[in-house]
């Protein structure tokens, strides 16, 4: 008997503008210690399929067909009923581990509720349970944990203790909704390691819904793939990445960029010097102690950043959260004012311009943010959006000549023209970063700087915006620093890549030689998190693991984690140095162990 | 701004509202024309009996009635409502703009800037605001400018916080960011992009604050320091006449209370609805 059998589940909701069907007429079945991958993209339905089961439909959803657990029936079951049911036979992970804790209440506290509310452990039993669970996850210092507040641990230790909750009650199902979305890639693979095994370990049955098919190939035994609402394909894993019968499933594929692959590398005739940034500090105050005696410590975001950057180049920055990338970007275009340093532009120092000259400069600079929606003025329409630095730069054009310009480029990256007088929020995410593009593009700046521009965007959309990008860098040779946490997207599109690890330069050198030989313990790390499309191959890739999570950098050693001699020998202040290992492929000093 | 106006049309609370609004500034303007009395006047003969002679009929030309001291109801209805109009709006309209330049510099500026200029505010804001009332009118002598200069400087507190929380909020958001990066110059991001996303919270708050500025007027009136007889305002008029309710000349509250729920319902609806036909996310 499967754990879970879902039969022709329909979802609808009642909305001011009609009846939207979001799932129609879906059926799978999960057996014990199996895996269910369930992939697609936003609003396909796939996350409202599994609440519906669950009960936990918005007010205005409803639900028909038939769901059985273990063979009982739950679909639209009282919540009474139901509650007894969640968190003992199903447990369920959400994609932001922050907002799934309650803020106010300590790890032990919450877990202890799940436990007080299905078994009739005394409180010692409860927190010795907990303590248990909290080390099975791997946990460090467990104990400690569980009398902190969910701020105090790292999004990483936050989802650990969501398994832990979920698992508490060894349930029978595990929904995982999107996961691993929200963490950094060496911890993903950690927390996707970490399910696998309980998986194994407990016989739980586990569904995992994701966006990403590395992800999948990585986790799953089988495969549904959802696509507004209905399942498009389904089959074990390696049948549907070997043969995708379905012409969506071979599109998502295709648009995920894979880090194993090969491009062709352009071929510049003349390198022609455009950037030249050297030894770019940027550090911020951070107050440290009581509130009295507070004294500040220099939080060194981006320490000692040198690199150079030709004309139609691109290159591409990659490093976790908090590593300074995105800093770095500001920096250099002096949204930030960097602490120290120089950057050369065309022969001038970015650094020293006075505030007009820097207006001026500003024209060849651009920049393309992470949040489509959040780059836009919500009170402008898009063709105001995109006019602005044309009003600032060329104020001469009368708005007529305006108006044909902007036109033009929304044209170039694909918008229509009846969108002229949209707002924002009428537009996808896709179709605003179009117009994000478009607004940096107008003036045919010298170098756009794209700070994580396809991170929030779905795999197919992303693989568009990447084509898009690429096709304005053949029309107009400008350069572009690329921005990205994502590795295999950074390769597919760069021509040199910058490894980033607080603040420092671990390893640079054009995008084939930093991913098919890393040199740096911690680039090796990096690129055997990411997943690869392929469960074949994934499966017998070996992992490099570090052992701990990324550190703060206000803590000294930090900065020579992969250095340890040196804080052995009490050099705390040493920084390593960046050796050519071949031309062009730089790296950072480090010890040989990780 | 058309297709605000646009949006702000298809709204029907809205536009009655301001159909009603506009019957009342009709209604002050032209209603002295049918009046039969001044707003001075003694009836000397309704005096006596206020309560059979002074009621609202057509014959004797009271057609609201009359007050206590035998004034006719309808000319001071008119007089009031439009001094309370008068009032509201101007009060608030100073609110309006002192408030939220004030609020939009503190918070954009920020820093020392910042600082200082929301100390000042905290400071004027823990002197109780009828003491500052009372010495402006006491200072300036009792006029209607001193009246709107009072109530202006009082009002303009709350403003400015509120807008300088929003400014906060707004001034780290991408778009700003954006702006920046296009270089698009601190005053043009502040008119541009700041100010538009402000209006929301600004219009609604003021359309609040009509309503609050006719109330403090009537207590400042009630006080003494307001306006004198023999003008009257709408709070003067209803404190006055939930004085007399008990002796069943009930109209002497109905009709200026009438006026007052009118105008504050209406400044409501309008408030809303422009807040909405401003905000392009309801198209």
């Amino acid at each position: 008997m499967s754990v879970l059998n879902v039969q022709n589940l329909c979802v609808h909701f009642d909305t001011s503008d009609g009846v939207i069907e979001s799932v129609k007429d879906i059926s799978f079945k999960i057996e014990k210690g199996q895996c269910l991958g369930i992939v697609g993209e936003s609003g396909s339905g796939k996350s409202q399929s599994f609440l519906a089961a669950m009960g936990l439909l918005a007010k205005n959803g409803s639900a028909s067909g038939a769901v059985q657990l273990d063979g009982q029936e739950i679909l639209n079951s009282p919540i009474s009923s139901l509650n007894k049911l969640r968190g003992k036979d199903v447990g369920m992970i959400f994609q932001d581990p922050l907002t799934a804790l309650t803020p106010h209440l300590k790890i032990g506290q919450q877990m202890t509720e799940v436990l007080h509310v299905h078994t009739s452990h005394s409180r010692s039993d409860a927190r010795r349970h907990c303590l248990d669970w909290l080390q099975r996850v791997r946990i460090p210092d467990a104990e400690k944990r569980l009398n902190q507040y969910p701020h105090e641990l790292s999004g990483g230790m936050r989802q650990r203790v969501m398994i832990a909750m979920a698992m508490l009650c060894s349930p029978k199902l595990l929904i995982a909704d999107e996961p691993t979305t929200a963490l950094d890639v060496t911890v993903q693979a950690e927390v996707l390691d970490l399910i696998s095994e309980l998986q194994e370990e407990q016989g739980t049955a586990v569904a995992l819904i994701t966006h990403d098919m590395g992800v999948v190939a990585r986790m799953c035994d089988y495969v549904q793939v959802m696509r507004l609402g209905k399942f498009v394909e389904e089959g074990p894993v390696d049948s549907v990445f070997e043969n995708p019968s379905h012409e969506y499933t071979q599109q998502l594929l295709q648009a995920m960029p894979r880090i194993d692959a090969t491009h062709p590398i352009k071929v510049q005739s003349t390198p022609n010097l455009l950037l030249d940034a050297k030894d770019i500090k940027v550090h911020f105050p951070f107050k440290v102690g009581g509130h009295l005696f507070s004294r500040s410590v220099p939080l060194r975001a981006v320490d000692g950043v040198s690199f150079t950057l030709n004309e139609g180049e691109t290159l591409g920055i990659v490093g976790e959260s908090g590593c300074g990338k995105s800093t770095l970007a500001r920096a250099l275009i002096r949204l930030i004012e960097p602490t120290s340093g120089d950057v050369s532009w065309l022969g001038k120092n970015l650094t020293q311009l006075d505030k007009n000259a820097m207006t001026q400069a500003r024209r060849d600079l651009q920049i393309v943010f992470q949040d489509p929606f959040a780059s836009l003025d919500p009170r402008m329409t898009i063709s105001d959006s995109i006019a602005e630095p044309l009003r600032t730069f060329r104020p001469e054009l009368t708005s007529r000549e305006r108006r044909e310009l902007v036109q033009d480029m929304m044209n170039r990256v694909g918008l229509d023209a009846s969108m002229t007088n949209r707002y924002p929020h009428e537009l996808s995410g896709g179709q605003n970063q179009r117009v994000g593009i478009a607004r940096a593009m107008i003036n045919k700046p010298k170098l756009i700087i794209c700070d994580e521009a396809v991170s929030a965007l779905d795999v197919s959309i992303q693989a568009q915006i990447l084509e898009l990008l690429k096709k304005l860098q053949a029309e107009f040779g400008m350069s572009l620093l690329f921005i990205s946490h994502d590795l295999s997207v950074v390769k597919e599109i760069s021509d040199r890549v910058m490894v980033l690890y607080l603040g420092r330069i671990v390893e640079l050198g054009s995008s084939t030689d930093v991913c098919t030989n890393p040199a740096h313990p911690y680039t090796q790390a990096l690129i055997s998190a990411v997943p690869i499309p392929d469960p074949k191959l994934e499966r017998s890739r070996e992992r490099i693991r570090l052992t701990d999570e990324l550190s703060s950098p206000l803590d000294p050693k930090a900065f020579l984690r992969f250095l340890p001699s040196k804080i052995d020998s009490n050099e705390i202040d040493y920084v390593p140095k960046l050796s050519e290992v071949a031309p062009g492929h730089f790296v950072a000093e480090h010890d040989n162990v990780v | 701004m058309r297709d605000a106006r646009d949006r702000f049309l298809r709204n029907k609370a809205a536009i009655a509202c301001m159909a009603v609004l506009f019957l009342i500034v009709v209604f002050v303007l032209v209603g002295p024309q049918f009046s039969q009395w001044s707003n001075e006047e003694i009836d000397w003969d309704a005096l006596g009996d206020i309560q059979t002679m002074g009621a609202p009929s057509l014959e004797s030309g009271h057609y609201f009635g009359t007050d206590e001291l035998g004034r006719d109801l309808f000319a001071r209805t008119i007089q009031a409502t439009g001094t309370s109009l008068l009032v509201g709006l101007i009060g608030s309209a100073m609110a309006l703009i002192l408030g939220t330049a004030w609020g939009v510099i503190a918070g954009y500026v920020g820093g020392r800037t910042d600082n200082i200029m929301m100390r000042l505010v905290d400071i004027l804001l823990a002197i109780p605001t009828t003491l500052v009332i009372i010495l402006i009118l006491i200072i300036a002598g009792r006029s209607f400018v001193a009246l709107f200069v009072a109530l202006g400087a009082v009002s303009w507190l709350t403003m400015a916080r509120i807008v300088r929380a929003q400014t906060l909020a707004l001034k780290n958001r991408e778009f700003i960011e954006a702006a920046r990066a296009g270089g698009v110059s601190e005053t043009m991001i502040v008119f541009r992009h700041i100010l538009p996303n402000l209006f929301g919270v600004v219009i609604v708050y003021a359309s609040l604050l009509i309503p609050e500025m006719i109330l403090s007027e009537s207590f400042i009136s009630f006080l003494g320091l307001g306006i004198s007889e023999p003008y009257t305002s709408l709070g003067a008029l209803i404190a006055q006449g939930a004085g007399t309710m008990a002796y069943g000349t009930l109209w002497q509250l109905l009709f200026p209370l009438f006026f007052y729920v009118a105008i504050i319902l209406t400044m409501f609806f309008i408030g809303d609805g422009l807040r909405d036909a401003l905000d392009p996310k309801d198209r």
